[in-house]
Formats: C-alpha cells, sequence, structure tokens
C-alpha cells in the first residue's frame, strides 16, 4: 500500500537575499490510508508551510508533493484544483462554512463545483452528515448550530466524496476540552476506515490521538514518536 | 502514606480480605500503581496494630477478613478532609536531571529535552489509546463508579504527561532566548535574523 500523501526532500523558501526564510528545509513525510499523523512545532516552524503544500495550495522550492502517487506540480493549476475537489478535505480551526448555505449545501458545494448533478450532491451531503453525527441538522444554518457541530458540518465536507486525504489545521482550537475531544474522535474514526489524515497542533494531548506524531523545528523534522502502521513496514521490507 | 489510607477507605464499604482489597484498588486506579498481595497483609497488619481495622475471623476457604474500626473511620474521613501536601514538592528526577545539564559542561541539553519530549509524547499516546479503546471507553464507564474512577486516573496521567511537553517546550524556548541574547553580545553589529538555529547548534 502507498502512502496517500507523500512528501519528497521538500524545501519552501519564502523570499530571497537578506529576507529568505526557509520555511521547510529537506523534509520527507507521508501518511498512509488509515494512519493519523500528528505534526507538533512551536510558531514559525514550518507546520502551516507542510499543510499548504500537502494541500496543492503552495508549491514546494524543491522537492515533490505527491497525493495518491500523482506529483502535483505535474498537474498545472486547472489539475490541481480538482484534486483538491476530489481528494482532498480540509478542516479549519474558524470552520470556513458559507453562512448563507446550509449544512447540506455546504456540504455538497465541493461535489456541485466537480460537476455532480445538485441531487447526487445532497444525498452524498446527507449521507456524510450522518457519518458525522448530525443527520438531523442537515438544513440549519451555520449560525444555528454551535461551534462543534459546525466542525462537525466541516469534517463532513471535508470527507464527502470518498476523499482520502484530510488536512486538519488546529481544528479543536476554538472549541472546548470535551467537544474538542468529539472532533478528534471523529477524525480518528475517519482514518481507521481508511482516510490519511494530517492534523497540525500546539496541543500534545490532541496529537496524541494520532498514530505518529512529527516534530518541526525551524523547518526540519527533528523528531518523531509512534509508529508506522503495519502495511508501510511490509512495504519498506518489500523495497530492501 | 496512601496505601495505608486507600485500604482503609475501602473497607468503608464493607470487610474484605487482602486479595478482595487489592482487587478493589486496582478496580479503580487500573494497574498504574500495582500494589503486590505482600504489601496489601503488611499493612493490614500494621493498621490492625494501630486499631484502625480489626479482624473478624476467616471465611470457608480460611482467608482472614477486615473490617475498619471506629479509630479507622476517623482517620478516612480526616484523610479526606485534608489537602494532599505541597509543602514538600516530591522529587521530580526530570527537573533535577535539566538543571545539572544545563550547568554541568559539555551536555547536550536540546538533546536531552527533545529526547524526553519524544518519550513523554509515545507515553501520552499509550494514555490516549487506553482512553479511547479500554475500559474506560465503554458506554458502561458512565454508570460503574469503579470505571469513572479508573478512567479519571487516566486523565490525570495525560494532563500530567502534557503538562510536562509544555515544560520541555518552555525550557528549550527559553534556553534557545538565552543562547540568542549571548550570541549579540558576543557579536555585537550583527543582526540575529541573520543566522539560523543550525548554525547556533554548530557553534554550540
Amino acid at each position: 500500500m502507498s502512502a496517500i500523501l507523500e512528501l519528497a526532500d521538500v524545501t519552501r523558501i519564502h523570499g530571497s537575499g537578506a529576507t529568505e526564510v526557509r520555511a521547510l528545509r529537506a523534509v520527507h513525510f507521508h501518511a498512509h490510508a488509515g494512519e493519523l499523523v500528528a505534526v507538533m512545532g512551536p510558531s514559525g516552524s514550518g507546520k502551516s508551510t507542510l499543510l499548504t503544500l500537502a494541500g496543492g495550495l503552495d508549491q514546494p522550492t524543491h522537492g515533490a508533493v505527491r497525493v495518491e502517487g500523482v506529483d502535483l506540480a505535474s498537474l498545472g493549476y486547472k489539475g490541481r484544483a480538482r484534486m483538491r475537489r476530489t481528494s482532498i478535505g480540509y478542516v479549519f480551526q474558524d470552520f470556513n462554512l458559507i453562512p448563507a448555505l446550509t449544512a447540506a449545501e455546504n456540504v455538497a458545494l465541493p461535489r456541485e463545483l466537480d460537476g455532480a448533478r445538485a441531487g447526487v450532491a445532497r444525498r452524498a451531503a446527507l449521507q456524510a452528515l450522518e457519518e458525522v453525527g448530525i443527520g438531523e441538522l442537515a438544513d440549519r444554518f451555520p449560525d444555528e448550530m454551535s461551534g462543534g457541530q459546525q466542525q462537525r458540518v466541516a469534517i463532513a465536507r471535508a470527507v464527502v466524496g470518498e476523499r482520502r486525504l484530510i488536512l486538519a489545521d488546529e481544528p479543536t482550537g476554538a472549541l472546548d476540552t470535551d467537544t474538542g475531544e468529539e472532533i478528534l474522535r471523529l477524525l480518528r474514526a475517519r482514518c481507521d476506515a481508511g482516510a490519511a489524515g494530517v492534523l497540525v497542533t500546539h496541543e500534545a494531548r490532541h496529537a496524541a490521538w494520532a498514530d505518529r506524531v512529527v516534530f518541526l523545528r525551524d523547518g526540519v523534522v527533528v523528531d518523531e514518536s509512534g509508529t508506522d502502521p503495519a502495511e508501510s513496514l511490509l512495504e519498506s521490507d518489500a523495497a530492501r | 502514606m496512601s496505601v495505608r489510607q486507600a485500604l482503609l477507605a475501602l473497607l468503608e464499604q464493607g470487610p474484605m480480605y487482602g486479595y478482595q482489597l487489592r482487587a478493589e484498588f486496582e478496580r479503580r486506579t487500573g494497574s498504574t500503581w500495582p500494589l503486590n498481595v505482600g504489601q496489601v497483609y503488611t499493612t493490614l497488619a500494621r493498621l490492625e496494630r494501630d486499631g484502625l481495622v480489626e479482624g473478624t475471623g476467616t471465611d470457608d476457604e480460611g482467608h482472614v477478613i477486615y473490617r475498619v474500626t471506629e479509630a479507622g473511620e476517623d482517620e478516612v474521613a480526616a484523610w479526606f478532609t485534608t489537602p494532599v501536601s505541597r509543602s514538600h514538592p516530591p522529587r521530580d528526577e526530570l527537573a533535577i536531571k535539566l538543571a545539572l545539564a544545563v550547568t554541568v559542561p559539555g551536555v547536550d541539553v536540546g538533546a536531552v529535552i527533545q529526547g524526553q519530549r519524544t518519550a513523554t509524547m509515545a507515553a501520552l499516546q499509550d494514555y490516549t489509546r487506553l482512553k479511547r479503546t479500554g475500559r474506560a471507553a465503554l458506554p458502561g464507564a458512565a454508570t460503574d463508579p469503579a470505571d469513572l474512577a479508573w478512567s479519571l486516573v487516566l486523565d490525570s496521567l495525560v494532563f500530567a504527561a502534557e503538562a510536562e511537553i509544555r515544560w520541555l517546550d518552555h525550557c528549550e524556548a527559553r534556553l534557545r532566548r538565552v543562547a540568542a541574547t549571548r550570541d549579540d553580545v558576543r557579536r555585537p553589529g550583527e543582526a540575529p535574523a541573520a543566522e539560523n538555529a543550525t548554525d547556533k547548534a554548530a557553534r554550540r
């Protein structure tokens, strides 16, 4: 089984000359199907850059970012946009739901943008909302929901349509402890069901839900705790 | 000495023998602080000597059953109403190790911090796994007081590990700040922003 997300020798430099900032330096990183990987590090360590690159929203200065085996750089702008709609789901700290759309409409949007018929997209959205435990809130607007419920909608939107890579940037940041834990439980369940998840957080207690925890410092991976899933061990054996 | 008070408190629920006491203790605390049965019987013997428990004969299988005395009940009540003493913090090997690492020449403090953080993070991952898959995660955990007790003990371990990681992050940030200030003093006129941490680490 190959990695859903792979960063191979990735360096990202912002600016040049005296103001040059090396946000990431020669980073190797991967997330397999069924695996939740947490990325920790202080502000400015490169966590967000890593997530932005993984999502195809920015491109590395050197190295390659591959999602389901496809080098994002080889896709071109349109191809990357399509990849973002069909393969990659995002969960943000501040939910980023569209206030004028209901929960179901928010979740259906990426499918509709991708050309799915409205009925098909709505059915997929309802199923995704059901899976995150808020099927009954499908016709509510974001401001009629609690923070935890809004984040559930955001997770449903991130996974609708068989997307297998979930990128979460401090998804529990705006939530109280219990609600935050519910969200992690949900992310964990999506990964256990076969998705690959990357969770950026500065809270050790939240990172502990992951299979592996990667520590970034000044754009470099300094440490890793936890273990690779059994499949990837087999894979590296086979590669030897 | 908490084993003593814990056993007395358990006997408030009703008379028990040594093995039962151990099982009841571990039902509430997981196997976080394993008690061997020898320790239980030694403690019971001391409690009996001090008049806090008394033997009430044996059951069919020859186990000596203990029950709490009136003086024992007073001791349990006093234990619950007195806060755990904070006047003498327990000896903390990690804090001592770091205090020495920053003062003894030739120790790579960064490596000490990083090594510990990885180990503590791994422990935190284990506790979290227990929380989400173990007894504490079962639906019954909300109703069985012993399961609730164990789940709270687990939370205590989680919070302690989290605090340790935060403290290690804090130590690392402060040490880096100190190192940066030293560099500024040593080489005035040079912009500290132009250098990076690898250079610093190499110079150290």
